[in-house]
């Protein structure tokens, strides 16, 4: 299967990408040990000039190329613990709906409605402001919003699934409802929702990224839209400052969407073949 | 005087096609005893696999009685209809959609064992190796996934779940017309060996006649949902008084026989 | 062993069908289909009896590797003109989203060079013909409005609009109850006879063969194992595996599986 996935360039440009930002995740700590956000040379260093800061400083001296690699951990962190919360919750809400139908279904649809029309970064950045900025509380706005895509095509899928004869054997057999939904019915409407998973991540990371701009990410931590918010007063004359981390963001949701893409297309080719 | 297995009576089920009300089931009554096979036969839509999907609780009726081993059967509900399903078993048409895509043998026969608390953890491996010679399986293919096994083999897995909890009655629902010709009569003939020692009564469904006559003890032939013919197996095929009755022996293709031009 | 004067329609000789690298699907089948018989392939599952039918059809996916011939008695057939063929499934004949009465003139205007107007109303007495009830009001219909049968009805009125000389019907009754399947057996035996087609049937069900049939080929694993006359194959097989088809076939005649009286038979009422 891994041989079949490595075979589209997206899947491999993709891949390429997400495996060079774990790197970067994983390495911040060894690489550049200590707090990133100390003074680590003179202000405003251009990049390219000092070897030991090769991506040169902001406003307050400190390393940016050190806070690209911790900007990576958060942003890897966030958007992977924001995508595993909201397709848990969504597959878990879609399931009950779906298996459940009537009144429970009704009620727990329009409560998915109600979360899909308000957008996703307004109700991130209520919430962030009203309960306060760190990353837990990050991930929970994201996820806030997020859980309602999952949620649907989780419904979708288990609304056929529930037809099939071995559901009703399950009900022969005499097994629990609660155990058929989550034992026989959603494991097989998972690949659908999964392919989700990268949209997801993408969002969330943005969207990290969009509250950390405003100020609202956590302050404790290294990000990098906090890194483009910093380097907007000096946007003239010091502009790598804000476009380095802009290239990081874009580069990282890139990734993330050309892998998801190849996965999508790989597991195509497999149902084709089956 | 015979123990009444299972006795129903007016059972009637009706469902909107468009903003019609269909009788999909219209007053049907039968009874099955102890260690016998009724048969349930007529055309398609006669109703069939309605009465059988009625008599397992999957679907509810819009009137009728149910009683099963002296229960009124319509009445438990939750907790206790779940617990008493153990008697009353069901084995389907199609071994692949049978049974849950990502299952393994072992798993899919775990599960009675284990909600019905038949064996302790650490004797169901040996339960479930005893069921799969039962049906005539070997024990090693408990490690398998179902649909790496073939049709006949996957078919005896489905009634060896059936017998798992020791029921008294086993709907079969067109169990054997999915299988190789040179299949089905092993495994009418493993069936009939259960029903010998294990004192199991079945509500054969099918369209084939010919298997009819051969497995059942008694038919009852439905047509438009309504019971058209019932009786001794033999006798009713081999002398149909109703009309869907003498039709259905009609169209059913005779080796033996010539019966050439008769469009 | 009877002579048979002319050439066969379709004579096939040393037809090898592999899919992918698997074991053949057929392997060197020698078979003649004789002009204006009805021939049934017997067999179970995986006998090779579908991709038989495709091959002589010319439907066998272009990955498909195939070795040996399948000659044709004068000019080369056309496919969808000089075969027609009925699937086990409507859905594989009939697309759903078009009318089933435009389905049919299609394959009359397309085959048969007539005008739409021509093909239409060539599809209404195709539909009366294979006994589609009111079939002015018919034409419009959409598959999904139709029964099992009457989807059937449909599939042969497409097959033969274009008057082909070999009729291929592969499974075509199988997924119907029985008192519909003995209506469309009966059905394309009178359309075979009526238009003096070939018939080339594919059926797992033996006694159907014994009835249809003239000739019946048994195959087994993508073999030949024996073909010959119908009450011939049937009374006095030759091959063992026909021997053991026939023994295995559970009809009206066949004995009771349950031993006789022992326990099972419930008391008297």
């Amino acid at each position: 299967m891994k041989g079949r996935f490595l075979q589209t360039p997206e899947a491999v440009a993709g891949t390429a990408i997400l495996v060079l930002l774990a790197i970067m995740a994983l390495a911040a700590p060894l690489l550049f040990p200590g707090d990133p956000l100390r003074i680590a040379g003179p202000a405003l260093t251009p990049p390219f000039q000092d070897w030991t800061l090769p991506l040169g400083t902001d406003r307050l001296g400190r390393d940016v190329l050190a806070e690209l690699f911790h900007g990576a951990r958060t942003s890897l962190v966030v958007g992977l613990a924001a995508a595993a919360a909201s397709l848990a919750v969504g597959a878990v809400i879609g399931t009950l709906a779906g298996f459940a139908g009537g009144l429970a279904d009704e009620a727990l649809m329009r409560l998915t409605d109600a979360f899909q029309t308000v957008p996703s970064f307004l109700l991130a950045l209520a919430f962030v402001s009203i309960v306060g900025p760190s990353l837990g509380v990050v991930v929970m706005a994201i996820a806030l919003s997020a859980w309602t895509g999952p949620a649907r095509i989780a419904r979708a899928e288990v609304l056929s699934i529930r037809e099939r004869d071995f559901v009703a054997g399950a009900r022969v057999v005499g097994m629990h409802p609660l155990e058929i939904a989550f034992r026989e019915v959603l494991p097989n409407a998972l690949p659908p929702v999964l392919a989700l998973s990268s949209i997801i991540v993408a969002q969330a990371i943005l969207i990290e990224a969009a509250l950390s701009f405003l100020g609202l990410g956590d302050p404790n931590r290294v990000t990098w839209g906090g890194m483009v918010a910093e380097g907007r007063t000096v946007l003239r004359t010091a502009p790598f400052l804000s476009i380095v981390p802009g290239i990081a963001l874009v580069v990282t949701v890139l990734g993330v969407y050309l892998a998801g893409e190849g996965a999508v297309e790989s597991a195509a080719v497999r149902k084709g073949l089956s | 005087m015979s123990k009444r297995l299972l006795t129903v009576a007016g059972l009637s089920k009706r469902f909107r096609r468009g903003d019609k009300p269909v009788a999909a089931v219209d007053a049907v009554s039968f009874h099955i005893d102890a260690a016998e096979t009724l048969a349930l036969a007529g055309p398609s839509g006669s109703g069939k696999s309605t009465v059988a999907r009625l008599l397992l609780r999957l679907i509810e009726p819009d009137a009728g009685s149910i009683a099963f081993e002296g229960d009124d059967w319509l009445a438990l509900q939750g907790g206790a209809l779940r617990a008493r399903r153990a008697k009353m078993q069901m084995v389907f048409q199609d071994p692949l959609a049978a049974f849950n895509p990502r299952a393994t043998v072992a798993r899919v026969l775990d599960d009675p064992l284990r909600i019905h608390r038949i064996a302790p953890r650490a004797e169901r491996p040996c339960r479930i190796a005893d069921l799969l010679e039962r049906v005539g399986l070997s024990p090693e293919l408990a490690g398998r996934a179902v649909h790496e096994v073939s049709g006949g083999q996957r078919q005896r897995v489905a009634i060896a779940r059936a017998i798992a909890t020791k029921p008294s009655l086993i709907v079969l629902d067109e169990a054997v017309s999915a299988l190789d010709v040179s299949m089905r009569g092993k495994i009418l003939e493993l069936l009939a060996d259960l029903q010998r020692t294990d004192r199991i009564a079945y509500l054969f469904i099918s369209h084939d006649l010919g298997l009819v006559r051969a497995f059942a003890h008694r038919v009852a032939i439905l047509d438009g949902g309504r019971l058209a013919e019932e009786g001794d197996a033999r006798a009713v095929i081999d002398a149909p008084q109703s009309a869907v009755g003498k039709a259905l022996v009609a169209a059913t293709p005779k080796l033996h026989g010539s019966k050439q031009d008769a469009s | 062993m009877s002579a048979a004067p002319q050439a066969p329609l379709v004579a096939l000789r040393g037809l090898t069908v592999a899919y992918g690298g698997d074991a053949p699907a057929l392997n060197a089948i020698d078979l003649d289909i004789r002009a204006g018989e009805r021939l049934a392939l017997i067999g179970e599952s995986g006998s090779g009896k579908s991709t038989l039918a495709l091959a002589v059809a010319g439907l066998l996916p272009a990955s498909a590797k195939t070795a040996g011939t399948i000659e044709w008695e004068g000019t080369p057939p056309q496919g969808g003109r000089d075969i027609g063929f009925v699937f086990q499934n409507p859905a594989g004949s009939l697309d759903p989203v078009m009318a089933v009465g435009r389905q049919v003139a299609e394959v009359a205007c397309t085959h048969l060079g007539l005008s739409w107007s021509d093909a239409l109303a060539r599809a209404r007495d195709l539909f009366g013909r294979v006994g589609l009830p009111d079939p002015d009001t018919l034409v419009h219909a959409f598959p999904h409005q139709l029964s099992g049968g009457q989807k059937q009805r449909v599939a042969l009125a497409a097959a033969i609009a274009a008057r082909p000389k070999l009729l291929i019907a592969d499974e075509a009754t199988s997924a119907l109850d029985t008192i519909v399947q003995a209506e469309i057996v009966a059905l394309i035996r009178r359309l075979v006879a009526e238009d003096g087609m070939t018939l080339l049937f594919v059926s797992h069900d033996i006694a159907l063969a014994a009835e249809l049939a003239d000739r019946i080929a048994v195959l087994r694993g993508g073999r030949l194992m024996e073909c010959g006359p119908a009450r011939q194959v049937i009374d006095r097989p030759q091959a063992p595996y026909t021997q053991s088809l026939i023994a295995a076939h559970i009809g009206l005649d066949s004995a009771p599986l349950f031993a006789s009286a022992d326990a099972g038979a419930p008391a008297n009422e």
